[in-house]
């Protein structure tokens, strides 16, 4: 390491570079532990997420080719049924409707309402202060701190077709909102319960825009509209991607509207988790719902890459810009 | 091109702190003006409500012949170049210079025209397509300056334009800045805390102290004959000795010593009168032979400017120092005679810190605003 400073200084010496010089210095062995007295201390972790991660998810391609159910002679003595489990899901239209109903979900509530709407918030609460800003943060924040199993029946009391306070606001007495509109009624609730997130993403992006960049642009007489395009979006455009990745496996995954619609009526706001569940659980067939869940899985994994993949290229541009930028700075000097 | 008129200007912050008090100046069309001040002296904000990005609370603001205090600030036809220069990283060099005109809708083509245009001519040949961060300190800025300019403003603002760029680059700089005011002709506002830059750059300086004028004049004339104390302090590299004295049977009274009463309060100045006298070290002479005209002090540091020398020297409990060249470089512990030529020193009244000059006399140094304005009052 002695000789480096002098090194980095000809590279341009750029904050960026000095992590990656420590990485490399860390890969050597620092403490001195060797390699059983390091590999004891990470030993633990280890053990834990082999005994709770690792292990329940090859159980489950294991349980997804057998025809183990809840109850009965296959939950004392399961058989081994191969791809069965995988063609009958496959053949099934009630799969398909399911997987159908979910994209429409993490569409609609999750990168459409939730992200939007998040951003929506964040950008008019940026111009705000004090205490009416205090007052729209805390109630989008408690729409989120608030348990599931609380929100889900503030919902069904929000919607009920007796009594329901929608029905009273609006003087649609009888109006049975979760049978009559199942998806609008979930999707709404989602985007309720999951739009603080968003809003404290971009709460916070938007705050590290630089204030000189807008000035900039409101100088050359950009109105609202074209500095949230030309300055605004491109410099949280990061930040846009981690929360729609997030924002679309957490909606993905979500198993809340369960406690809403119960997936009714008749499967008509049955997502994938509830599909699951009402396969595996009320239907018994534990079997057949380990094997959409390990679709399930892959779908995510799809997903997560798909991100990863425009993430990483997207990350590969500065990186590029900042070592011409250090390299160009010391010509001029 | 047009000129800018200030009357009154008022920017009061929440909470009643002002920013920028009462500010009456006009800068002339094709003016090259400095905003001068320590920081937190209001230059900023003043240059900031003259671009709209500060709404002004009271006064008016007029550039060219329209009243522009509520215009948005597109509309303007003002350009500024922020500190940070504030470029796109995500656009590249030719797009960030053709920026204005994409808000205007001008077609794509042209904007690129314009920006090989505004680029060769800020020497940016073979950098249009670039990213910002791809370009060094001065290209940055040359960028920024470029899209200030590409739509012909009537009014260049800069802040702070010299102070993200490197000691040696500044001076490069701060030459082309001049050269470009002059061959565009633009009427140009700059802010800066260096009166050294506002000396080199400005025609006109106005000097900022607590949102209002100190004092709104030529460089040398704010040089030469400040029109306050402040002012005296501020400008120079090396600040003007001003020592508390008094007038008496003629003669400038400063402890042990008496000095000539300088020539512009002469006959002005009533006996008995508690002034300061003031004097640039640039000024100031050192003499081994005792005169009538002399301090006497004794060399206590001596600090080498390269071709020059800083003389600080005691004369009983009175600091002055002196500028001499060095070959007349003295010895610490010398004692001597400080000599000052009475055209060179300046008296200042010690209540109110102004000047002691004939009223024709304030009117060759500029606009003078100080306490006890009537304008101030009324805002």
């Amino acid at each position: 390491m002695t000789a480096e400073p002098a090194e980095q200084v000809l590279a341009g010496g750029g904050p960026g570079r000095r992590p990656r010089r420590a990485r490399r210095g860390a890969a050597e062995d620092v403490a001195g532990l060797g390699f059983l007295g390091a590999g004891a201390f990470v030993a633990p972790a280890l053990a834990l997420i082999g005994l709770f991660l690792v292990f329940p998810a090859l159980w489950t391609i294991y349980l997804g080719m057998t025809d183990y159910r809840l109850t009965g002679l296959q939950a004392v003595d399961p058989t081994f049924v191969g791809l069965d489990n995988y063609e009958r899901i496959l053949g099934d239209p009630s799969f398909w409707r399911s997987l159908r109903l979910t994209l429409v979900f993490v569409l609609l509530s999750g990168i459409v309402g939730q992200s939007l709407l998040g951003f929506a918030i964040a950008w008019a609460l940026r111009r705000l202060s004090g205490w009416l800003k205090g007052i729209v943060e805390t109630l989008v924040l408690a729409a989120w701190v608030i348990p599931a199993s609380v929100s889900s029946f503030l919902w069904i009391a929000l919607l009920d077709r007796r009594g329901g306070t929608l029905n009273a606001l609006l003087g649609t007495e009888g109006t049975a909102w979760l049978i009559e509109h199942p998806m609008p009624s979930i999707i709404i609730f989602n985007i309720w319960v999951g739009t603080a997130f968003s809003m404290l993403l971009f709460s916070s992006a938007l705050a590290a825009v630089p204030p000189s960049q807008l000035e900039s642009a409101r100088m050359a007489g950009a109105g609202g509209w074209a500095q949230l395009r030309d300055v605004v979006i491109p410099n949280i455009r990061g930040h846009i991607l981690t929360n729609t990745l997030l924002i679309t496996l957490w909606t993905f995954n979500t198993f809340t509207p369960y406690l809403v619609t119960a997936g009714g009526p008749n499967g008509a706001s049955e997502i994938l988790a509830v599909y699951i569940y009402n396969t595996a659980i009320p239907g018994g067939q534990l079997g057949v719902g380990a094997a959409i869940s390990l679709i399930m899985l892959l779908i995510n994994l799809v997903i997560a890459l798909g991100y990863l993949r425009v993430g990483r290229a997207r990350a590969a541009r500065p990186a590029e810009a900042t070592a011409v930028e250090t390299a160009g700075g010391g010509e001029t000097a | 091109m047009a000129a800018i008129t200030t009357q009154a200007l008022v920017k009061e912050y929440p909470g009643g702190v002002r920013g920028v008090d009462g500010v009456d100046v006009t800068i002339a069309d094709g003016e090259f003006f400095a905003l001068l001040g320590p920081s937190g002296c209001g230059k900023t904000t003043l240059l900031r409500s003259i671009a709209g990005l500060e709404t002004i609370t009271e006064g008016t603001l007029i550039i060219g012949d329209r009243d522009v205090t509520r215009l948005e600030p597109g509309q303007r036809g003002v350009a500024m170049v922020f500190q940070d220069y504030a470029l796109f990283p995500h656009m590249d060099v030719a797009d960030n210079i053709a920026y204005p005109l994409k808000i205007r809708r001008e077609p794509r083509g042209a904007r690129r025209a314009v920006a090989k245009e505004v680029g060769d001519g800020l020497s940016l040949t073979g950098l249009l397509e670039r990213r910002p961060g791809q370009l060094s300190g001065g290209q940055q800025q040359r960028v920024a300056l470029a899209r200030a300019v590409a739509t012909r403003p009537e009014v260049l603002l800069l802040d702070e334009p010299l102070s993200n760029l490197d000691a040696r680059l500044r001076l490069e700089a701060r030459t082309f800045l001049k050269e470009l005011q002059r061959e565009l002709g633009v009427t140009t506002v700059f802010v800066t805390h260096d009166q050294a830059e506002a000396l080199a750059l400005a025609d006109r300086i106005a000097v900022m102290r607590e949102g209002k004028l100190q004092q709104v004049g030529t460089p040398r004339e704010v040089f030469a004959t400040p029109a306050t104390t402040f002012v005296a302090g501020f400008i120079g590299s090396t600040p003007m000795n001003l020592l508390p004295a008094r007038v008496e049977g003629g003669r400038v009274r400063l402890g042990e010593a008496s000095v000539p009463v300088p020539r512009d309060a002469e006959g002005i100045v009533a006996d008995g009168a508690e002034v300061v006298w003031g004097a640039r070290p640039e000024y100031l002479g050192w003499s081994t032979e005792p005169g009538a005209e002399g301090i006497e002090a004794e060399v206590t540091v001596v600090e080498n400017l390269g071709a020059s020398v800083l003389v600080t020297t005691h004369a009983g409990e009175h600091r002055l120092q002196l500028v001499l060249d060095e070959d007349d470089e003295p010895a610490p512990g010398a004692r001597g005679w400080v000599t000052a030529r009475a055209h060179r020193t300046l008296l200042f009244d010690a209540a109110s810190g102004r000047r002691i000059a004939p009223e024709s006399a304030e009117d060759d140094g500029g606009t003078v605003a100080g306490e006890g304005r009537p304008v101030e009052a009324g805002a």
